[in-house]
């Protein structure tokens, strides 16, 4: 079967076209008049596409072969090459997966109908968005990837828009941009060393270049900036937050589950060059990694903004990925095959985990933002009543994003948390272990961040007028949601079947790995696992069982929540998510802060006040917006160079290429 | 096959005699006679023939909270050895796993105490999180600290590891195990001096006041998760503080039904003599744990 459908059709070819089909699918919807059946036709092109390019991907990654397109477009940087290898292929997934189940979302979410000034624009770069990613994964000649990241980006910056008349929107963008180009500068350091060193603008081989010449620290400083400021690791995430959470919520979906993967298959990628690469590279990246991941769920734990949340703890999830990587290249660099498998089998896994359960959440937070028709936590509450598909959803992609079993996120921390443990017979390197702890106080900090996130939307009575009466999500966004929250159940009580989708890309990082019998024995460390979920889920469903019997024998009645004998209570002296968040920033205190302006009460029967709070991020306020201000004062002189008329910008253009060609020559 | 069902049906009797014994030992240091040993198991009789009174403002969370609270610790309970005798299920990393289960069983009760909507609920629930997260990295240097001694990756593996030869040549670590773990213990069962489990209507309360709004067979199961979480990570304390063993299996049995009920009185001594803390003093024990904990793990690798 397999091979007739191997001999049957190229899997490449038809990841391509995938591709390729939901790149164009937003095209027939611009030049239609009726609003309606465009968003339809590319949605309906979309899901088929990923139907055809997740089988072809999983082929190739099973295939363990790499195709390779080449392709003479006439450009001086040598023929533009596309080849999908295991790795590529593991990427890919999430590509169709996330950006199918965002197209089906839109319909209900953002419907041509209502939105029709904007409809149109989203569509196309949506499919712009998630065909550039998908051909990037594919992308071998330098140039042209840098040309497709930059179609990457900036259709994202136009999705982030697409709510423009409103300020906080434009400032996320510009912050966005602003990022996204500091990062594509180093990238072009990046690809020009790159070039100088192998002296074709291809992209290397896997372990074909030397970590010892001088220019490979900077290469890999260069794509830890370009390539770490998209994927949002610590220093470089300033954007992330306010991105994320003002762009339309399958946008966030997609961004957050699939764009920032992409900064980290460009770290991927650049570590498969180098053989025998310094302790250095795997030090530096799992430091990043575990601050992050502390940092990054502190944020979150202090947040009021739904979507806010939800961006502050994808920091946590890719630093939780950079940190198993970073281990992972520890033991490239100190020879331990174990610490390489379980820290890559982690990270992988965890990309793979994240980009099901981060969708599923934001998605999930479109319909809760649809229904309420707020982002701010504390005006919302008891809409489990109204929404209760929403929230029995969404439950599942809050307990696995906290790393909870039975659930996937637990599984990818489970190996990365064996991954420490085995250090402790290792020969080197032993005081790794110390970030098992670590990882446990980050889990501890998001059962905070989203027991806050659950318990202020969806549970006791509502605060506002606006969250009171919720109406249930329509299919088209409840079907994405309930597919992101199967996939997560599935990973969790069959485990052993993820950890054979990452094995391939694994080999094809560090192929003197004997995978097949190290993944043998954790695979049956993780069908223990699974027989531990399932003996979980029959001990509940035991529980209940008794409980219902118990139940059916005696009187049940209800009444209101029992107000400690003071019966006047309201909605509003409920915890909120301030307040229930207050005590875990006050210990956290300096790392997070809570900006609380008090009203002064003076005399002896004060007027009505406002106290407002709002959660600061120290790092952003104290260290880069001044340098941002500084770097906008020094260089205000440049701004007599730009005056809005185009044929002077192209002049600048050519008289800069004109100068280079003379220099160069 | 025998251990394993004495296991279960240990995990399954004992668990309230803990709180009896407990119960006993604080009326005996009060001058009281106390309530019968086995009062914790009639409480639980009775409240399982009880009606329920559900709140309006509830969901199905409410109903959840205490299934799954009850459920996860029974797991947990089949992965820690009881004495000298491995436990039914163990397997490389099921550490992680026991530490991540009171993770799930923890987010349910907090979500159901949050489901109700009242505020002093609110505030039980918020300080469990907080303080529950700063006590997960104690367990951890503990594990770190075990499966260094015993080169284990399983919990039988290193808590049976443990006995008195194990002790002489690293007391010093496990001492500061011992000190970290039991503050760990207290803080997780919500005993004197973190918490008082016998009052209900104090600000000061984590555990209690949650489940202020569980009635009749949900409060009984709630009741009976709680002594049985009592019981799993007084096993393994048990483990650190009396390693002993005798070789006979029956023999063993019996040395850790005693160690438990050793435990219980230690438990109810504390709870004597000791006034609660206040609130903001709580963290700071919390971190000290760590800090032990810490010290022995820095102890054992160096």
């Amino acid at each position: 079967m397999y091979s007739f459908l191997q001999g049957a059709f190229d899997p490449a070819l038809v990841a391509l076209s995938a591709a390729l089909v939901i790149g164009c699918a937003g095209i027939p919807g611009l030049f239609l008049r009726k609003p309606g059946p465009g968003q339809i036709l590319s949605t309906v092109a979309t899901i088929l596409a990923a139907l055809a390019g997740v089988p072809a991907s999983l082929m190739l990654l099973f295939s363990h072969s790499t195709t390779t397109y080449s392709l003479e477009w006439g450009l001086p940087f040598g023929p533009c090459e596309l080849v999908i290898d295991p790795l590529s292929a593991f990427f890919l997934l999430p590509v169709y997966l996330v950006s199918a189940a965002g197209s089906l979302f839109a319909v209900g979410y953002w419907p041509a109908a209502e939105h029709r000034a904007t409809e149109r624009g989203l569509t196309f770069f949506y499919g712009l968005l998630a065909s550039s990613m998908a051909i990037l994964l594919m992308a071998r000649n330098g140039v042209f990837f840098i040309m497709v990241w930059e179609v990457m980006a900036l259709s994202a910056y136009f999705l982030l828009v697409t709510e423009h008349e409103r300020e906080e929107v434009r400032r996320a963008g510009i912050v966005y941009l602003i990022a996204t180009h500091t990062g594509t500068a180093a990238l072009f350091v990046y690809f020009s060393l790159l070039a100088a060193q192998t002296g074709s603008f291809m992209l290397p081989a896997a372990g074909s270049l030397s970590a010892l010449s001088p220019y490979a620290a900077i290469i890999a400083l260069a794509a830890f900036i370009g390539f770490g400021a998209k994927a949002g690791i610590m220093p470089l995430h300033v954007w992330l937050p306010s991105a994320h959470a003002n762009a339309p919520s399958h946008v966030s979906a997609v961004m957050s589950g699939v764009m920032l993967k992409m900064g980290l298959y460009g770290i991927f990628r650049t570590l498969t060059y180098f053989n025998d690469p310094p302790l250095l590279w795997g030090a530096v990246l799992t430091i990043c990694g575990i601050t992050s991941a502390l940092l990054g769920i502190a944020f979150a734990v202090a947040q009021r903004d739904l979507k806010r949340l939800l961006a502050c703890s994808s920091i946590e999830n890719i630093g939780i990925i950079t940190t198993g990587l970073g281990v992972a290249m520890l033991g490239v660099s100190s020879h331990n095959s174990v610490l390489v498998y379980l820290g890559m089998a982690g990270a992988l896994l965890h990309i793979l985990n994240h980009s099901f359960f981060k969708p599923l959440l934001f998605l999930g937070s479109g319909a809760i933002i649809h229904a309420s028709g707020t982002r701010e936590m504390n005006l919302m509450g008891g809409l489990g009543k109204g929404m209760p598909r929403v929230a029995l959803l969404f439950m599942v992609g809050s307990v696995a994003i906290c790393g909870i079993p039975p659930l996937n996120g637990f599984v990818s921390e489970f190996l990365l948390y064996l991954g420490f443990f085995r250090q402790l017979k290792a020969h080197s390197l032993i005081y790794l272990v110390f970030l098992a702890p670590l990882l446990a106080l980050v889990g501890g900090l998001a059962v905070v961040a989203f027991t806050k996130l659950y318990s202020s939307v969806f549970l006791g009575s509502p605060r506002s007028a606006a969250a009171a009466h919720p109406h249930e999500a329509g299919v088209t966004m409840l079907v994405p949601m309930a597919f992101f929250a199967l996939l997560c159940l599935l990973i969790g009580v069959a485990p052993q079947v993820a950890l054979r989708l990452v094995s391939p890309a694994i080999s094809s990082f560090y192929p003197q790995l004997a995978s097949a019998a190290v993944s043998a024995e954790y695979g049956s460390i993780l069908g223990r696992l699974s027989l531990a979920g399932v003996l979980l889920l029959t001990a509940a469903a035991l529980v209940t069982l008794l409980w219902r019997w118990r139940l059916g024998r005696s009187s049940v009645a209800s009444a209101p929540t029992w107000g400690c004998g003071y019966q006047r209570g309201t909605a509003r002296i409920q915890y909120g998510a301030t307040s229930f968040s207050e005590l875990a920033v006050s210990v956290f205190n300096g790392i997070m802060r809570q900006r609380i302006e008090r009203p002064a009460l003076t005399g002896l029967f004060p007027g009505a006040a406002r106290c407002s709070d709002v959660p600061t991020e120290t790092l952003l306020e104290r260290i880069i917006a001044p340098l941002f201000t500084l770097a906008g004062v020094s260089f205000a002189f440049l701004r007599r160079l730009q005056h809005g008329l185009m044929h002077v910008y192209m002049m600048y253009i050519f008289a800069t290429l004109f100068i280079l060609m003379l220099w160069a020559n | 096959m025998t251990n394993g069902i004495i296991h279960i049906f240990l995990a399954l009797v004992m668990p309230p005699l803990l709180l009896g014994v407990i119960g006993k030992t604080k009326a005996a240091f009060a001058g009281r006679v106390g309530a019968p040993f086995l009062q914790p198991y009639y409480d639980i009789l009775r409240l399982l023939h009880k009606g329920t009174v559900f709140s309006t403002t509830t969901s199905w969370i409410f109903r959840a909270g205490p299934i799954v609270a009850l459920a996860t610790t029974a797991v947990a309970a089949l992965l820690i050895p009881f004495g000298a005798h491995p436990s039914p299920i163990s397997f490389d990393g099921d550490m992680i796993l026991y530490a991540y289960l009171f993770a799930l069983g923890r987010f349910f009760t907090m979500s159901a105490a949050l489901d109700t909507g009242s505020s002093f609920e609110g505030m039980g629930s918020a300080r469990e999180a907080t303080y529950s997260c700063l006590a997960e990295p104690t367990l951890f240097f503990a594990l770190i600290t075990l499966s260094r001694l015993s080169g284990s990756y399983s919990l039988s593996g290193m808590l049976v590891n443990i006995n008195l030869g194990v002790w002489m040549h690293t007391s010093a670590a496990l001492l500061l195990l011992v000190g970290g773990m039991f503050i760990v213990l207290l803080a997780e069962n919500c005993r004197i001096p973190f918490d008082d489990p016998t009052t209900h209507l104090e600000l000061t309360m984590i555990h209690e006041v949650m489940v202020l709004d569980h009635s009749g067979p949900a409060l009984a199961i709630i009741h009976y998760a709680a002594a049985l979480k009592l019981f799993v990570l007084g096993a393994f304390f048990v483990h650190l503080a009396l390693p002993y063993s005798t070789g006979n299996p029956f023999l063993d049995w019996g040395l850790f039904i005693i160690s438990m009920l050793e435990l219980a009185v230690v438990i109810g001594v504390v709870e004597s003599v000791m006034a609660r803390l206040r609130l903001i003093r709580i963290p700071q024990l919390l971190v000290a744990a760590t800090i032990l904990a810490a010290f022995s793990t820095l102890l054992v690798i160096r």
